[in-house]
């Protein structure tokens, strides 16, 4: 794999795929790496290639919970005469120990990157996905297209990392939908900490079997110049399923708007939103919507929404302990960003952890 | 230790306390009484060196340093150390990494936060959702590890049940009884006092220090039985007491 390409993926959580149960890495719309660990019992390849090899899988679950006609975006990718992107397979109760990684990198001028990822997750069975999507270089009036739908069967387990880092001139259009049936878990983490030109993405998780539960975190920085809307929705479709969704952005001058919805249709759902942005810049705006919407008298559905600069109390709060004005201030933007990413490889844990604490010395400095 | 000269302090434009002389020698503890809104929490603010409040003239020394323009954490790291009446929500941050933040070795964590009962709130974020009671055992926590020479403490009873009154006042006895170590206290019901033996006792009244004793308990009966503004005017109605005796309280 071409060096460059390896040096900016790693910025995504990519590691050596002996690390890895199984790896891919899709570059504009050629594959450059696909592999799975000697006896890892999962199956990885890319989607176009997947559809020639289980045609019933196909009919059970391509553009089963993303409808092709949902938009434009859609569409496009629906219609596309050669289908790219990844395809995950866990069957019945199998447990997946290390982490599936797959990377799309982007580089072309004026392309327009099409991704179709089908992740199953069958009953019983667990995997963690990191994904990182990346750009480099100068791009101009490219776009990436990535159509996700993930299937999550009856007490099975998903976590699925997400990490982003765009560079200038490309115009981001994720469109996903996670079906959890009964007993299932999904845990989602979205971290973009480089911030996008233009990316409007509002993924869909529903909770369509009893008991089924997901948590959606997200952690993102806006810089001048990003125009950044992002939100998570969850369907609480069947009675006692669970949702939480917690949010954090960073706005350093550019345009935020962070949503979150809820929709509680069925008897006993529980579910709380918590939607925080911080203002670390004259400029630019944050603009948190979070939204509630319950159809029966005993859903259980919360949200908290706070936006706002660091409060100078804080600040001298820390300040009276012995920390200066830069630490103080660093020490509050990290306890900010500091959501609970559950799932997480170790060291990657560590290098987003790294990533926040490099990330809140220079804002405080 | 701390020595406040013709002290006169401003929140924006308004004056709060006006030609505050004070003095706190190593080992001793103080008591400020006052009624509410009177300029207690500024003065102990002004001590610490919170920005909202502007020194319009006077002067702060501590260990002999004029500390007056210094920031405050540099007040902090000189060794002065206070508990505020409604310390602020810090998310994220753990109190366990507090606690380290304010000088205690990542081992000695579990050990201090026994002492307070707090083993449980540990990897909570600071004071989010903590009760009264709970606020001060984490702010005192906090000042274990700092261990500060001078400790400020703003109504360190205020919303606490009796039995967090106890453990409260033991342990800030525990910080003030560090060799040398003296302490500013505010309180109005003066519990604290059951367990902090205190040395000196100011009144503060409408921005000024009225009344200066050597015996705490007795202003604090004075001021039970007549009032604040019959104790600062020298018209105490209790009979022989031992803080005006007579000698007036006032200057």
């Amino acid at each position: 794999m071409d060096k460059k390409i390896l040096d900016r993926i790693a910025q995504v959580g990519y590691e050596e795929k002996e690390k890895r149960s199984a790896s891919f890495v899709q570059s504009n719309d050629g594959v450059v790496e696909s592999t799975v660990q000697k006896e890892q019992p999962l199956v990885l390849m890319s989607t176009g290639a997947a559809a020639k090899k289980y045609p019933e899988l196909v009919k059970k679950y391509w553009w089963q919970a993303v409808k092709p006609d949902t938009d434009e975006f859609t569409q496009a990718t629906a219609g596309a005469t050669e289908e790219h992107g990844y395809f995950v397979h866990v069957k019945k109760g199998k447990k997946i120990n290390f982490p599936v990684q797959a990377c799309i990198f982007l580089s072309q001028t004026g392309s327009s990157q099409k991704v179709h990822n089908v992740v199953i997750v069958e009953d019983g069975a667990e995997l963690n996905v990191i994904s990182g999507c990346a750009s480099e270089g100068e791009i101009k009036d490219a776009e990436h297209l990535g159509i996700s739908e993930m299937y999550i069967g009856k007490n099975a387990k998903l976590s699925f990392t997400m990490i982003h880092a765009w560079t200038k001139g490309v115009k981001v259009r994720p469109r996903t939908t996670v079906i959890v049936d009964e007993g299932g878990t999904y845990i989602s983490n979205y971290i973009n900490m480089e911030g996008a030109e233009d990316i409007q993405m509002n993924p869909l998780t529903r909770l369509a079997g009893e008991g089924a539960v997901c948590r959606l975190n997200s952690v993102l920085v806006v810089p001048k110049g990003c125009n950044m809307d992002v939100g998570g929705k969850v369907f609480l479709e069947v009675p006692d399923t669970k949702a939480e969704i917690v949010a954090r952005t960073i706005c350093l001058g550019g345009q935020a708007i962070n949503r979150g919805t809820l929709v509680g249709k069925a008897k006993g759902v529980k579910a709380h939103l918590e939607c925080h942005g911080l203002m670390l810049s004259e400029d630019g705006y944050i603009s948190a919507i979070p939204q509630l919407d319950a159809i029966t008298n005993d859903a259980q559905m919360s949200h908290e929404a706070a936006v706002g600069r660091i409060a100078p109390e804080e600040i001298e709060y820390l300040m009276a302990r012995g920390l200066n004005e830069e630490e103080a201030t660093a020490t509050i933007v990290r306890g900010f960003l500091n959501v609970n990413i559950e799932g997480l490889p170790e060291q990657l844990a560590e290098k987003i952890k790294n990533t926040i604490d490099k990330f809140s010395y220079e804002k405080a400095l | 230790m701390l020595k406040i000269e013709n002290l006169t302090v401003a929140i924006g434009d308004k004056q709060v306390l006006r030609n505050i002389n004070l003095e706190i020698a190593p080992g001793e503890t103080h008591v400020l009484f006052g009624p509410n809104g009177t300029g207690k929490s500024t003065l102990l603010g002004t001590i610490m060196g919170f920005e909202r409040y502007k020194v319009v003239s006077g002067k702060i020394y501590f260990k002999g340093k004029n500390i007056t323009d210094l920031p405050c954490f540099e007040r902090a790291k000189l060794g002065i150390g206070v508990m505020i009446q409604r310390p602020p929500t810090i998310r994220g941050l753990s109190l366990r990494k507090m606690v380290e933040l304010c000088g205690a070795k990542a081992e000695q964590v579990d050990k201090l936060a026994k002492t307070m009962e707090m083993q449980n709130f540990l990897d909570r974020s600071v004071n989010e959702g903590f009760s009264g009671g709970e606020l001060k055992r984490a702010e005192l926590l906090q000042l274990m590890a700092q261990n500060p020479e001078m400790l400020l403490l703003d109504e360190p009873e205020s919303g606490v049940d009796i039995e967090n009154i106890a453990l409260v006042g033991h342990v800030a006895k525990q910080i003030i009884q560090g060799q040398g170590h003296s302490a500013l206290i505010i309180t109005h019901l003066g519990h604290i006092l059951n367990y902090v033996p205190a040395t000196h006792a100011h009144i503060l009244y409408n921005g000024e220090i009225t009344c200066q004793q050597d015996a705490p308990m007795e202003v604090l009966k004075c001021i039970e039985q007549s009032g604040y503004s019959a104790c600062v005017a020298g018209k105490c109605v209790v009979d022989k007491c031992a803080s005006c005796n007579n000698k007036l309280c006032g200057r």
